[in-house]
């Protein structure tokens, strides 16, 4: 099979990001059009004169990959070139923090674009500052640990559901921890029309602090431990696609640097939150 | 401001006069930003903005000329907040004057008109691909309604847009926007602004072959120059210059020239146009907070420092946030530039 995401590219090792954008590829296939925000992704894939991509790219800023989308895809359609996919793809970042109204405006506009949020749960490719999407009491070089705090003290912004809010046709999230649940989503969001938002957990170890050789582990690990879970939102109807063991969260937390701070009494809370949270969104399913 | 523009094009798009797909996004950002991803299809692209959006537009500005991308857009030139203010000033466009972007001022409706359809021969040409701003005065053009003439039938003077340089298919794939190092950003940003050097000859030739197939010029594209045989001349742009004009030919002791392009600053024709007066005035509507006169005014200076016969140049900043400009105050600025010290700016 013919690599679309090449090698060589300069991302660090083991990183979860870069196996992501491997497996996106892989599953859409070359008739796409990959509109990429400012981040990692970029960063490594794409230093002059050498690109990663074997698909057209563009990237233009951090914030406006979506936007851009937008246009690609209108013009494309009216070049009658509606079977070629776009694709957004950007961090967390760019989507859930600065690209957000870029986002909701073109969900709301009805585009027919893939929206990818590849969420390594930080600005990583800045050194590791605090995003929207990074989980309570992680620390960051934003918020870090300390005597006077526990890193960050908001939980993970749920976008998601944000993005399901605007009745969209399909909102999924997905891990590169499951490849094949996560080939199959892109694949299956492709052939659905109008806007569509996935959401992909991507363990990154210079930022979290772990072994480079854990991160399929750590992915594994998230899903088992209820802090990352995999379910689709299909014209409203939500499914768990992949059922938690129910590890304890310190098994996920303890391999982690970002974590390390935290007492045992701080690991109850977690793991009070996280149960809080499943019974909130996904006992019922 | 723009929103007259963008309303009657939406207009024709729904009546089916205009073959084109709108895209009614949520903020000026992703407006440029939609534009940008449109034109890198390959697609031709137009958008328009005024004051705040172009400040919001800023860092898709610059990313734009980055790429290359032939972008052409309308520019109603707005004051800035604070304090927030709806009337007319340069200060938005002026202020994205390093952008890259090409910047053309219309005098009238009609100018605004033919100069969109410049605007499209002048990026699109292959020596250029660069995008233009065609800035009008916000109020005194953009509300004020007047017939103008629209070449239905352009006749070949503005062939289909067919990119070679730049465009998304995946029968081709290309990278477009990479992260460049040091030694490759210094490369590409230095050809981009010699790019924008060199679009002067361009833009007289577009405008040179717009005159000769439609009968209306606009000086020689890049300046006019209006009764320049005095010793006295004023240096403005946009609509103001209609007030000029009949001071000028009210008196005897001044002339005019315009500035059309303001980026590329056409130095040669400017040079030609000034050299050995005796005085020359330089009224604008913008100003550089901390330097205490408008770009125009130090611009103009600056390249005029080299030449033998130097006038004695002098400023005037006027209009801000739309105050009226009127022809008496005009031939009040012409009595006392006399009076005035070489490189004197006043507030009018």
């Amino acid at each position: 099979m013919t690599e679309l995401f090449a090698s060589g590219h300069r991302a660090c090792a083991g990183c979860g990001s870069a196996i992501c954008m491997r497996t996106i590829l892989n599953a859409t296939g070359p008739d796409v059009v990959a509109c990429i925000s400012t981040g990692c992704m970029e960063v490594v894939s794409t230093q002059y004169p050498t690109t990663a991509w074997k698909v057209p790219t563009i990237h233009v800023l951090f914030e406006n990959a979506i936007s851009v989308a937008s246009g690609v895809r209108e013009a494309l359609n009216s070049q009658g070139k509606e079977d070629v996919k776009v694709l957004a793809i950007g961090g967390d970042g760019a989507f859930v923090d600065i690209g957000f109204r870029a986002l909701s405006g073109a969900l709301e506009r009805g585009h027919d674009i893939l929206i990818i949020c590849y969420d390594n749960e930080s600005y990583s490719n800045t050194g590791l500052q605090r995003s929207g999407a990074t989980p309570y009491h992680a620390s960051a070089t934003t918020t870090p640990a300390g005597k006077n705090s526990k890193g960050k003290e908001q939980w993970k912004k749920d976008l998601p559901a944000i993005c399901a809010a605007h009745h969209i046709p399909y909102v999924a999230t997905a891990s590169i921890g499951y490849p094949d649940d996560l080939e199959r989503k892109i694949k299956k969001a492709l052939m659905i029309k109008g806007p569509k938002y996935i959401q992909i957990h991507c363990p990154c170890p210079t930022g979290w602090g772990f072994d480079p050789s854990k991160t399929i582990e750590m992915a594994k690990l998230a899903v088992e431990t209820k802090m990352w879970t995999l379910y689709e939102t299909e014209n409203g109807k939500k499914t768990i696609n992949i059922k938690p063991k129910g590890n304890p969260v310190e098994d996920y937390l303890k391999l982690q640097k970002r974590f390390r701070h935290l007492t045992d009494s701080d690991i109850k809370e977690m793991q009070k939150k996280v149960d809080e949270i499943w019974d909130r969104d996904f006992k019922d399913l | 401001m723009e929103t007259h523009i963008v309303e009657d094009l939406a207009k024709l798009v729904a009546d089916g006069e205009l073959k084109a797909k709108t895209i009614e996004v949520e903020s000026e950002f992703s407006a440029i930003s939609a534009a940008v991803g449109a034109s890198a299809t390959g697609v031709r692209t137009f958008t328009a903005t005024a004051s705040q959006g172009l400040a919001l537009m800023n860092e898709v500005l610059f990313a734009t000329s980055g790429l290359r991308l032939p972008v052409v857009m309308v520019v109603v030139n707005r004051a800035l907040s604070a304090p927030i203010n709806i009337w007319n000033d340069w200060q938005d466009a002026i202020s994205e004057r390093d952008s890259g972007w090409i910047q053309l001022y219309c005098e009238t409706n009609q100018e605004v008109a033919d100069t969109v359809i410049h605007a499209y021969k002048i990026a699109e040409d292959e020596n250029v691909l660069l995008p233009v701003m065609v800035c009008m005065d916000g109020f005194f053009l953009s509300h004020t309604m007047e017939p103008v003439d629209i070449p239905s039938n352009l006749g070949g003077f503005l062939p289909k847009y067919k990119p070679k340089h730049i465009y998304l298919d995946p029968k081709r794939p290309m990278t477009q926007g990479p992260f460049a190092y040091p030694e490759y950003y210094y490369e590409l940003r230095k050809e981009l602004s010699k790019a924008v050097d060199d679009s002067e000859s361009v833009i007289k030739k577009v405008h040179k072959g717009f005159s000769k197939k439609f009968g209306r010029n606009y000086g020689n594209g890049l300046v006019e120059e209006y009764k320049n045989n005095k010793e006295t001349v004023i240096v403005s742009m946009g609509s103001i210059l209609g007030n000029i004009r009949e001071v000028v030919d009210s008196r005897k002791d001044v002339g005019m020239l315009k500035i059309r392009c303001f980026r590329p600053f056409p130095k040669k024709d400017i040079i030609k146009a000034l050299e050995g007066k005796k005085s020359v005035i330089v009224l604008e509507k913008d100003v550089s907070p901390g330097l205490g006169s408008g770009a125009l005014f130090s611009e103009i200076r600056d390249i005029l420092y080299d030449v033998k016969n130097k006038p004695k140049v002098i400023g005037y900043i006027g209009g801000l946030g739309g105050n009226d400009i009127t022809v008496d105050m005009i031939h009040k600025i012409v009595d006392e530039s006399k009076k005035k010290k070489e490189g004197e700016v006043s507030w009018l």
